[in-house]
């Protein structure tokens, strides 16, 4: 086994990095660049239970080191997704992990249902997160009480395990964390986009129509591996992480924060073969900072840590 | 195919005001790109700005691997852009979307209407459309005279006609006055600038055939992220994406 692999539940990753749901659509541009088999697994873009259009555009504005985006979910509803979607990836040998939304917990079930009874997926991620939507979404990722049911119902439908995806944007993560690990999740995803808004000098308005959008990038990183760190202290459950990596040695802090693998999303638009450097960068930065595998690495960084850090 | 290629500046020249040409020798062959097609380009090689920003090719020499742009200087990315230097390299992803179908037109007579930064692709697909024997009219609009460009390698090419906003250069107005004073003859007329001209051009040609390149804002520029999608008429959820179906589509196939 090669020192970059991770068992998680339902995913044995030849490597921790795989491209995070809504940056990587569902595989086929970024095939044109480089062979998918390479990639740890691969996030597909949200299914929901009918096709959605999104917001209206300007739905991206770039803002100092990272850009907000407010898509709204547009894909063309799960049933397409795995008639017309999926059978792409048996090209390739990498797991995929679909990205579960909705806007009802019913939703929630008939799209975890559906798509995790076709063999093309390992995972789901369950996205109660996205700020982009005016309805589900990150409502059921601020509060635990609806965050848990909407975890213990999706895992009583789902055939595969079931990483809930977290919201950064609420006062106590550790609350909502614990909360989705007692409901019954197989692991965390975290963190999605913080909610932002730019405004246009010129126009004197803000520059997305739908005014307020999610942030990504490297601008969001320290938020990312201040919650990974905190939720690791309080949960047993694996955590996938993410926000703002774009280099070998920020995967590594991710792991040394408490993640078992990663997710990049931002950073493919700036570089398309971001996954592949990364994975080819990896064995040395690991060898480099004393580990002699990424499961060596994680949750590394909470060692020396004589107590834990405060809950919020 | 898409590649992610290294390019080397060759030349800037200043061409307007605040607008830049730049041609760039590029490591690969050029033999499969159409006019209409653009560049996604990186700025810096730091955190600073996470997203590509979108060129339109304006010229190729195909047998010289070299490519011009002309971009106008708008904000942070076309200003970092400006100051690089003659040797300098640029990373971008290329060819991105789809050009001009010209190939498959019959076109004896062509009306091209640019505006602003939306002439630069007009010019390879003026010339494009020379080399198959078209005659080709141009309408080209700008917001003042210190803005006008391209006019003489237009008027090497055909008939070209100037508008300005202003009035302090050519006729004064839009380009959809200078199609109605001089009511040109043409089989497909071809159309990139901003959003509300092609829309005026389009409702005034309503009954023409014809092609226009759209802008958004794009995120990835490839096809991945539904930064740039475009309504389809009559449809609530079917949409182009401006990145990769586009920028250049039928003027009846997009909402605009
Ligand atoms: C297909 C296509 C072809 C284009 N071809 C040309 C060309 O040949 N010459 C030229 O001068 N310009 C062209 N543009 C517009 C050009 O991309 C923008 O002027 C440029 O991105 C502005 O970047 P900035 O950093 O200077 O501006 P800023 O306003 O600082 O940019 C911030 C963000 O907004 C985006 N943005 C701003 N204005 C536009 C715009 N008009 N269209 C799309 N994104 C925008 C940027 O990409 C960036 O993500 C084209 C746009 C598209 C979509
Ligand atoms: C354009 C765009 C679209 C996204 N779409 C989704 C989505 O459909 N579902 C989801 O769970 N997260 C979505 N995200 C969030 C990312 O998966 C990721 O959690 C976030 O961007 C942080 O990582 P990054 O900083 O590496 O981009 C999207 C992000 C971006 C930038
Ligand atoms: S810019 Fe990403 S899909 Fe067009």
């Amino acid at each position: 086994m090669s020192n970059l692999a991770v068992e998680l539940p339902g995913l044995s990753l030849k490597n921790p990095i795989m491209p995070a749901s809504g940056c990587f659509g569902f595989g086929r541009e970024y095939s044109n660049f480089y062979d998918l088999s390479r990639l740890g697994a691969v996030i597909i873009k949200a299914a929901t239970g009918e096709a959605r259009f999104g917001n209206a555009t300007p739905r991206v504005a770039e803002t100092a080191s990272g850009m907000l985006n407010a898509i709204g979910l547009q894909n063309p509803g799960v049933e397409k997704i795995i008639a017309e979607q999926l059978p792409f990836f048996r090209n390739y040998d990498t797991p995929i992990i679909a990205n579960v939304a909705g806007s009802t917990i019913e939703e929630y079930e008939l799209v975890a249902e559906a798509i995790s009874n076709s063999p093309d997926i390992a995972a789901i991620e369950l996205n109660i997160s996205c700020p982009n939507v005016k309805e589900g979404g990150v409502q059921f990722g601020t509060d635990p009480v609806l965050a848990s049911e909407v975890t213990r119902r999706v895992k009583a439908k789902s055939k595969v395990p079931v990483y809930v995806k977290l919201s950064p944007n609420v006062t106590n993560i550790v609350d909502i964390a614990t909360a989705v690990e007692a409901a019954g999740a197989d692991g965390l995803s975290m963190i999605n986009t913080l909610t932002g808004m730019q405004i246009d000098l010129n126009a004197r308005k803000p520059i997305l129509a739908n005014k307020i959008g999610g942030l990504s990038g490297p601008a969001i990183k320290p938020v990312a591996i201040r919650m990974i760190y905190q939720v690791k202290q309080h949960v047993s459950i694996p955590i996938i992480g993410m926000g703002g990596i774009t280099t070998a040695e920020d995967v590594l802090e991710f792991l040394l924060a408490g993640s078992s693998a990663v997710a990049i999303g931002t950073a493919n638009f700036q570089n398309p073969l971001i996954c592949p450097e990364i994975i080819e960068a990896l064995p040395a930065v690991l060898k480099k900072y004393g580990f002699s595998s990424i499961q060596d690495a994680i949750g590394k960084g909470h060692e020396h840590a004589t107590a834990n850090i405060s809950r919020t | 195919m898409i590649t992610k290629s290294i390019v080397k500046i060759e030349q800037i020249n200043e061409i307007a005001l605040d607008t830049i040409e730049m041609k760039l020798k590029t490591p690969i062959s050029l033999e499969e790109v159409n006019p209409g097609q653009f560049i996604h380009v990186r700025i810096g090689s730091d955190h600073a700005h996470q997203l590509r920003r979108p060129i339109s090719i304006a010229d190729l020499d195909k047998v010289n691997q070299i490519m011009t742009i002309v971009f106008k200087i708008v904000g942070s990315g076309t200003e970092i852009l400006a100051r690089a230097k003659v040797g300098e390299e640029l990373d971008v992803l290329l060819p991105c979307g789809t050009g001009y179908p010209i190939d498959k037109l019959e076109v004896p007579k062509a009306l091209l209407i640019g505006g602003g930064i939306g002439v630069p692709p007009l010019y390879y697909l003026a010339k494009q459309l020379v080399e198959k024997g078209t005659e080709v009219t141009a309408i080209l609009g700008f917001q003042a005279k210190e803005h006008v460009f391209y006019e003489e390698k237009f008027k090497a090419l055909g008939n070209c006609h100037v508008v300005t906003n202003d009035g302090s250069y050519g006729h004064q107005g839009f380009v959809t006055d200078v199609i109605d004073i001089e009511s040109p003859e043409f089989d497909y007329f071809f159309s990139c600038g901003p959003t509300p001209m092609l829309r005026a051009v389009s409702t005034k040609l309503e009954n023409s055939n014809g092609y226009i390149s759209l802008e958004e804002r794009m995120g990835c520029g490839v096809g991945t992220c539904f930064a740039c999608v475009i309504p389809v008429p009559g449809s609530a959820t079917d949409y182009k994406k401006i990145c990769s179906d586009g920028p250049v589509f039928e003027a009846s196939e997009v909402a605009l």
